[in-house]
């Protein structure tokens, strides 16, 4: 069997067990057959590690080789070859994307094998996996992506199992709310994204990595992009790496999708999801060298999240919020080493601070009894002082920065003030209108006024759902 | 064209209308579903039946052998070509699958009848080619909805309003065009009587309004085929100048964009589904008024997907309905726990209506915003823009409906089987285009490129080559752009013109 052969089906074999596995389970869930808690946990463990092993494979053969640069290309799934119009599918096994597979694989299988036995018997439990599936298809078709349209259908399945995991115990509103809260900021994020392909594909007609990675492999391609494309390309995916990471002004989804139960908490907030911003802008890396101003913007937004993520961090009363802070931190930290051009140094960051993550996530519903453990060996209390970088704060700005802790920044009031507010405050004055309209053109009595189910009229509605979609 | 061994379009069209008549009858109730589902399934088979035989054949268009206008020496009165081919079964399986998806007791006579006739108009415009009878059929098929409005005793005055202005401004337009075969005020009155029938804003109306007074069957079915696109497409594409078009393709993104506003801020689960199909419909006609082959494509996979999962995802929402009464967003209804599998349905037509990777509506989409970007490139943002808006709106949707309360409730509500198969069909179809959409764009394309071809001989002009740049990936623009109807357009590439002449 030749290198490529090899390659090909260890490659073909690394993202078609995800998606087997996704197949299985949504296809019997969709015909009202659904697996046994057993069969779905023994299902999902044979997918992870048939895919592991692959991408395994896959890292030997390179290491072996010497082979930087594996692609795999299913040609086209879409083609008018008179328009010279492609939908390319095709995946890359590159120093960038086989860690990022391989630690999907590894954290997602670990999580799997966790959620087999903390969610046993829940009612929830082939939702869960079935959303588990989703993702880790998702994940793994972004690792490897090599064309933009295969990177944003793995972004895009990532996204809606992130936000209905969120949802998980949907029937309660808090999670309701906060996973239409993760799902919107991710639209934006999407859009950002697209707008970006169309921005690539307006200046240089091409759709797949070789404008944004040049010649070479990662990463030291050389873009084919000047450098005033470079910064509007690049800007718009920071916006949509910053959606993706929660990055500021982003960053409030991401205490609110600790809503969701810790082994998707673990894995996808803490770990996974969370660095796809961050592995969004790796893969475009090469850009990044195109534009000064870009590589500074990138830096910037990086330290300012990392910054008001530790402040945020101290001021958490709960420990899945601290821990998602704190992840931001590490997040925001990266974004600013890949700014800063330390590629191989974030790559090594995301691998060490998903694990760590992951771990302290998995084990928070005990973090009490880990205390105790803790006084226990060292014979005494824990400290409880105030942390050594405030202590020398005069009051006034400590009880500043306890507020600005507090209130997340100011951040999510300000979409909600400044972009959401407005934006429904406008459209309800139009429906408003549109009612009035109808209303004299049918010269009916105006529909509006007719009271709900709950008594109140439509007016009394909207001003409740206005303070709902302010909280 | 050729003509087809059996009259395949002939019994697609009567086969609906002959149900019709015999429902007046007034048969049992169990029969009125019986001979509905029948006739719908046949006229479904026979179009399909036309397609394959035209696809088989390798045709450019079809006709029955023995049609009336051929018998009298004129062109058939039915006809299909590469447009039409697929549209005709489309249209019927949407018939087809909404009776299947009634509940018995919700199959009212009346309403099965108005039903049949729709179908049969609607399948006899989509089989017609001749600009009158396209009209008198467009004017036929306005009736049955208003009937159900009058004999239910709703407020008819805005839909009345909106479809007299729509058949008066057809006929105007159509009537100057005999005097003078490239008057622009004709073109310009046609124009404004598909926009009325399709909603673009700021004539749109009817079409919340139907949704609220009209039974939701009966309003689904008259929108979601989207015959508006259709009279587009025969009446005023290949004779509308290029500046028309330009202004239409504004008109109608920015109503994409507002009517995906709206539905954000709906209460009402009726309202809310009528802006989100008015912002994918007008997603179409920002495709269709490009005018250019690729923008064209993506219109009508478009135009096919949106009509497969808005259908799919109107026929959900009316289970739904069917279980518990018009639906209202502005509290959690928490039904989940009784009706997961509707939830997931639900859920999974909404995604496929907003052109989520792996559906059919993804291709779509993607060629349309390469074909608006050809235009104005802030086009192709505000397509995304609409999309990212719509995608909120139906998870807003799917958690005020399914998720956020604990609702006892004790009656079974779970999906009647004939429920689940209508549903599942068009899910399976979205999907199936979605993973393998080669032979669909194909198809489309090639019935994009007739259309184009069309527009080239009317205005005299060569038929514009695509930019030649062999590295064009997904959403692409051609480095210099290449105005498609205006004088300064380019002549063919040497390639192109086996494709002019094919």
């Amino acid at each position: 069997m030749s290198q490529d052969s090899l390659t090909t089906i260890l490659g073909l074999t690394a993202v078609g067990a995800p998606a087997a596995l996704l197949a299985v389970v949504g296809l019997t869930a969709l015909l009202g057959r659904p697996l046994g808690e057993r069969l779905t946990a023994r299902l999902t463990q044979v997918a992870v590690s048939i895919g592991l092993a692959a991408s395994i494979g896959i890292l030997s053969v390179m290491l072996l080789t010497g082979s930087r640069n594996i692609v795999i290309d299913l040609g086209n799934w879409v083609a008018l070859d008179q328009q010279h119009f492609h939908l390319h599918v095709k995946f890359i096994f590159d120093r960038l994307s086989v860690p990022f597979a391989i630690l999907s694989f590894v954290l997602i299988g670990t999580i799997g094998a966790f959620a087999k036995h903390y969610l046993h018997r829940e009612a929830g439990f082939q939702r869960f996996f079935l959303l588990y599936a989703v993702f880790l298809f998702g994940m793994i078709v972004a690792s490897v992506a090599g064309t933009i349209e295969t990177l944003f259908f793995g972004w895009e399945l990532v996204g809606l199992s992130s936000a209905l995991l969120v949802a998980y115990f949907h029937q309660r509103t808090g999670p309701v709310v906060n996973g239409q809260r993760v799902w919107s900021i991710y639209r934006i994020a999407d859009a950002a994204f697209l707008i970006a392909a169309v921005t690539l594909h307006h200046n240089t007609g091409e759709g797949d990595f070789g404008v944004l990675m040049g010649s070479g492999a990662w990463p030291e391609g050389l873009a084919a992009l000047s450098s005033d494309q470079a910064l509007i390309v690049g800007l718009l995916l920071l916006a949509a790496a910053a959606g993706k990471s929660g990055l500021i002004p982003f960053s409030g989804w991401l205490p609110r999708a600790m809503e969701g139960p810790t082994p998707s908490s673990a894995v996808f907030y803490g770990a996974l999801s969370v660095h796809l911003g961050a592995f969004l802008l790796l893969r475009v890396s090469p850009i990044l060298d195109l534009s000064i101003i870009l590589s500074g913007c990138v830096v910037a937004l990086g330290l300012a999240t990392a910054v008001f993520a530790v402040i945020a961090a101290r001021v958490k009363s709960d420990v899945k919020s601290s821990l998602a802070f704190a992840s931001l931190t590490q997040v925001g930290i990266i974004t600013a080493e890949i700014g800063l051009g330390f590629r191989y140094l974030a790559l090594v960051h995301i691998i060490g601070h998903a694990c760590l993550r992951t771990l302290q996530l998995v084990r928070s519903p005990t973090l009490l009894q880990d205390y105790r453990a803790l006084e226990n060996a060292i014979g005494g209390h824990l400290s409880l002082e105030a942390d050594p970088l405030l202590r020398g704060l005069p009051d006034v700005w400590r009880e500043r920065l306890y507020r600005f802790g507090l209130e997340r920044g100011y951040f999510d009031a300000l979409i909600n003030g400044g972009i959401v507010a407005p934006f429904v405050g406008f459209f309800r004055w139009c429906n408003r209108q549109e009612l009035r309209w109808a209303e004299i053109l049918s010269g009916l009595p105006p529909d509006a006024a007719a009271p709900s189910a709950t008594g109140a009229t439509e007016q009394e509605r909207e001003r409740e759902l206005v303070a709902e979609s302010h909280r | 064209m050729i003509e087809f061994a059996f009259p395949w379009l002939s019994l697609a069209v009567v086969a609906p209308l002959v149900a019709a008549v015999l429902l007046l009858r007034r048969p049992l109730p169990e029969r009125v579903r019986q001979i509905s589902l029948v006739a719908s399934g046949v006229s479904f088979l026979a179009a399909s039946a036309a397609w394959i035989e035209m696809l088989a054949q390798g045709a450019n268009s079809a006709a029955d052998r023995w049609d009336l206008g051929s018998l009298a020496g004129s062109a058939p009165l039915l006809s299909i070509d590469a447009l039409s081919a697929p549209l005709l079964p489309l249209v019927a399986l949407l018939f087809v699958l909404t009776v299947l998806a009634t509940l018995r007791r919700k199959l009212q006579t009346f309403a099965s009848v108005g039903l049949l006739l729709s179908e049969g108009i609607l399948l006899a415009t989509f089989a017609c080619r001749q600009p009158w009878l396209i009209i008198v059929l467009l004017a036929l098929g306005t009736i049955p909805p208003w009937i159900e409005l009058k004999l239910n005793q709703k407020p008819l005055r805005i839909f009345t309003l909106h479809m007299s202005v729509f058949v008066a401004l057809l006929v105007a337009g159509q009537t100057l065009l005999g005097f003078n075969s490239h008057s622009v005020l004709a073109v310009g009155l046609l124009m404004a009587a598909v926009l009325v029938r399709s909603g673009i804003a700021p004539v749109h109306a009817w079409l919340p309004d139907l949704f609220h007074n009209a039974s939701f069957g009966t309003a689904l079915l008259f929108v979601t085929p989207m015959v508006g696109a259709y009279a587009t497409m025969r009446l005023v594409l290949p004779i509308a100048p290029e500046w028309v078009l330009r202004g239409i393709t504004l008109l109608s993104v920015l109503t994409a964009v507002y009517a995906a506003g709206m539905a954000l801020v709906q209460i009402k689960a009726r309202r809310m589904f009528s802006y989100l199909f008015l912002s994918h419909s007008s997603l179409v006609f920002v495709g269709l008024e490009t005018a250019t082959t690729i923008g064209l494509t993506g219109a009508l996979c478009a135009w096919v997907a949106i009509a497969l999962s808005m259908t799919g995802f109107g026929i959900t929402l009316r289970s739904i309905e069917a279980r518990m009464g018009r639906i209202r967003l502005d509290a959690f209804l928490g039904l989940y726990e009784h009706i997961p599998r509707l939830a997931v349905l639900f859920l999974i037509t909404g995604l496929a209506a907003i052109g989520f990777p792996g559906t059919a509506g993804f291709v779509g989409g993607e060629l349309l915003v390469e074909g608006a970007v050809q235009i104005y490139p802030l086009m192709g943002v505000a397509v995304v823009v609409v999309a990212a808006l719509n995608g909120i709106a139906v998870l807003r949707a799917y958690f005020r409906i399914f998720t956020g309360a604990h609702r006892p409730i004790t009656v079974d509500l779970r999906l009647r089987p004939p429920e689940r198969v209508a549903v599942l069909a068009l899910i399976f179809l979205m999907i199936g285009g979605g993973l393998y959409p080669q032979p669909a764009v194909m198809q489309l394309y090639n019935a994009a490129s007739n259309l184009v071809n069309q527009r080239a001989a009317y205005f005299g002009v060569p038929v514009p080559a695509p930019a030649l740049d062999p590295h064009h990936h997904g959403m692409i623009t051609p480095s210099v752009p290449c105005p498609p109807f205006s004088q300064e357009a380019s002549p063919p590439a040497p390639g192109q013109q086996a494709l002019v002449r094919s």
